[in-house]
């Protein structure tokens, strides 16, 4: 089972993303769970939403303490203490920042890949929206679920105009990314 | 059909699937999506039903109340507070004894004010006279508010289905919704002896004078009794269509020669079922989940704990003053039984607090060696209170 902790703000679509990215892996077949962590309800507020993956039906219901990855979707939330905290040895941090990778991995002391995924959305879809870009470029990374079920996950939730252009979106932040790079830390992750 | 859905987006599709006649409910977290999701499906044309915004959970409940006498199949959901609201209007349905279906996506009850998951709602109004079922995921929330229609309608007594709020209600995972035909083969149309008809006009409501209301109690308390019959009937039936079951009043998990038993209501036995499989404690631990709270299954409960030294009661909900609520009922159930376990009680997760996997064994070794083990709650830091506090 890979478990995953999203970052972000209230607003940002977070637990859209948490829900996005399971029902991509039941399309792919797989038993999923996502759930927010809510605190005070309100814009810009720090959120935090889980999502597990598995072959087997997932039972447990805790808070993810030791995720194999973190998508932080605002870079801005680096700052707070113990937001990395927990996270498995050797796992991945995927952060929305326009900072090269390596910049923002100096910045912080600590290994991440860099997507600028509000300005992709921006440019795609017309709204700083980051999660859709973010989720495309974690499968790339992982390879865990392919982005045909991200594609399926996201038209039954979008129609139309809008549909299209987060397809294109997930097109071009697929692209952004090294394919395979986590691969095999998701690999033993879900072992 | 398999579908990855939210908690609540999935009971809004089974309540859907039971045809209600009236849905009528007052909107408040965790229990709102339930709600809104139900009220799309209506704007849609997808369900057609009679849906009534109301201005307080006393009117959600009060509607659903009048309605059900009326003929139609009706349906209600809350949380917390606002079933403190209802509570008046829930032993009114009981006392009635009008079939009635309500979701209680399950949240603590302030002061202080928590949005977050415990049972305390669901626990104040256990003497209501409502049957209880609480549930452990959400493809058993969804399979239980098919059955809770069918429970109903069969004793006359109204069901709450107690979800954990956010827990459950706010967790998208997969769920297989039924298919319409294959509900309405197993549930029948609404029938209710007792409707109000202008043809055959009855008072329903009066007032009960001294001279019969211990028979009215009696009977409701009898009533309640038996309907652990159709509770396990509605199970057996459900898993004959869908290979679906949760063994009716309580489910066991674990080795049968277990000396240690922990017993827990509502989606902790998930948690605790997975660390049952990944880390079992050293002393031979089975699992009791207690899916029937209202009635009480004594014998069930007692058949549950034969051949237990240790039985750890952990449960979402305290009676301040007292301890344990489900606890306290426990110790009760097992008086008199040979060779009952001895119970030890702890709340755990009240207010959202998370409960770990490790929680199963740190109970287990608890229980061994606590000085104390008449009630605690387990997971309070008390180096975070001043000293006369802890």
């Amino acid at each position: 089972m890979i478990e995953i902790r999203i970052h972000g703000r209230g607003g940002q679509g977070n637990v859209v993303a948490a829900y996005l990215l399971a029902t991509a892996a039941f399309e792919a077949g797989l038993y999923c769970q996502a759930f927010p962590a809510f605190g005070a309800e309100r814009r810009g507020a720090p959120v935090v939403a889980f999502v597990r993956i598995g072959k087997q039906k997932i039972l447990r219901r805790n808070e993810v303490k030791e995720p194999a990855f973190l998508i932080i979707q605002d870079p801005t939330l680096l700052h707070e203490k113990g937001l990395t905290t927990g996270l498995m040895k050797g796992g991945g941090i995927l952060v929305n920042t326009k900072l090269t990778s390596g910049d923002i991995s100096a910045a912080h002391g600590e290994e991440m890949i860099a997507l600028p995924a509000t300005g992709m959305a921006v440019e795609a879809v017309g709204r700083p929206v980051p999660n859709v870009a973010l989720l495309s470029a974690f499968l790339s990374l992982t390879g865990i679920v392919p982005h045909t079920a991200l594609r399926k996950a996201l038209s039954g939730r979008f129609k139309g105009e809008v549909l299209d252009k987060n397809l294109n979106l997930v097109e071009m932040a697929a692209k952004a990314v090294d394919k395979g790079l986590w691969k095999e830390v998701a690999h033993a992750a879900s072992a | 059909m398999r579908q990855a859905l939210e908690g609540s987006q999935a009971i809004a599709q089974a309540v859907s699937r039971c045809r209600p006649g009236v849905v009528a409910a007052y909107p408040i977290t965790p229990q709102t999506h339930i709600v809104e999701n139900i009220s799309k499906l209506v704007a849609d044309g997808d369900l057609k039903t009679e849906l009534v915004s109301v201005e307080s959970e006393f009117s959600a409940a009060s509607v659903v109340l009048g309605s059900a006498c009326a003929g139609s199949r009706s349906y209600t959901a809350s949380s917390s507070q606002g079933i403190m609201l209802m509570s008046e209007v829930l032993y009114n349905i009981s006392g009635l004894r009008v079939p009635v279906v309500l979701t209680c996506a399950n949240r603590a009850v302030g002061a202080p004010l928590s949005i977050w998951n415990d049972h305390q709602d669901s626990m104040a109004v256990r003497d209501s006279g409502w049957i209880q079922l609480y549930c452990v995921d959400n493809q058993e929330a969804v399979d239980t508010t098919i059955q809770a229609f069918r429970i109903s309608e069969e004793t006359e007594i109204p069901v709450m289905v107690c979800m954990d709020g956010f827990i459950l209600t706010h967790t998208l995972e997969v769920v297989d919704i039924p298919d319409q035909a294959l509900v309405d083969k197993y549930l029948p149309p609404f029938a209710f002896k007792r409707i109000l008809d202008p043809k055959q006009p009855i008072s329903i409501g009066t007032l009960v004078a001294p001279d019969f209301f211990a028979e009215v109690r009696h009977s409701q308390h009898q009533a309640m009794l038996k309907s652990e019959k159709a509770i396990i009937e509605a199970d057996r039936d459900w898993k004959k269509l869908t290979r679906r079951g949760y063994g009716g009043l309580l489910s066991e998990k674990g080795p049968k020669d277990a000396k240690v038993g922990v017993m827990t209501l509502g989606s902790i036995g998930g948690t605790l079922a997975e660390a049952l499989d990944t880390q079992p404690p050293r002393r031979k631990t089975k699992l009791i989940n207690l899916r029937c709270f209202r009635p009480l299954p004594v014998a069930a409960i007692q058949k549950a704990c034969e051949g237990l030294t240790d039985l750890i009661v952990a449960e979402r909900a305290i009676s301040p003053g007292l301890g344990g609520i489900v606890g306290n009922e426990i110790r009760a159930a097992l008086a008199g039984m040979k060779k009952a376990p001895k119970v030890h009680n702890v709340a755990v997760g009240l207010g959202g607090r998370d409960v770990p996997l490790e929680t199963l064994n740190d109970l287990v070794d608890w229980a061994k060696t606590a000085p104390d083990t008449s009630f605690s709650v387990f997971d309070a830091k008390l180096d975070k209170l001043p000293k006369e506090d802890r």
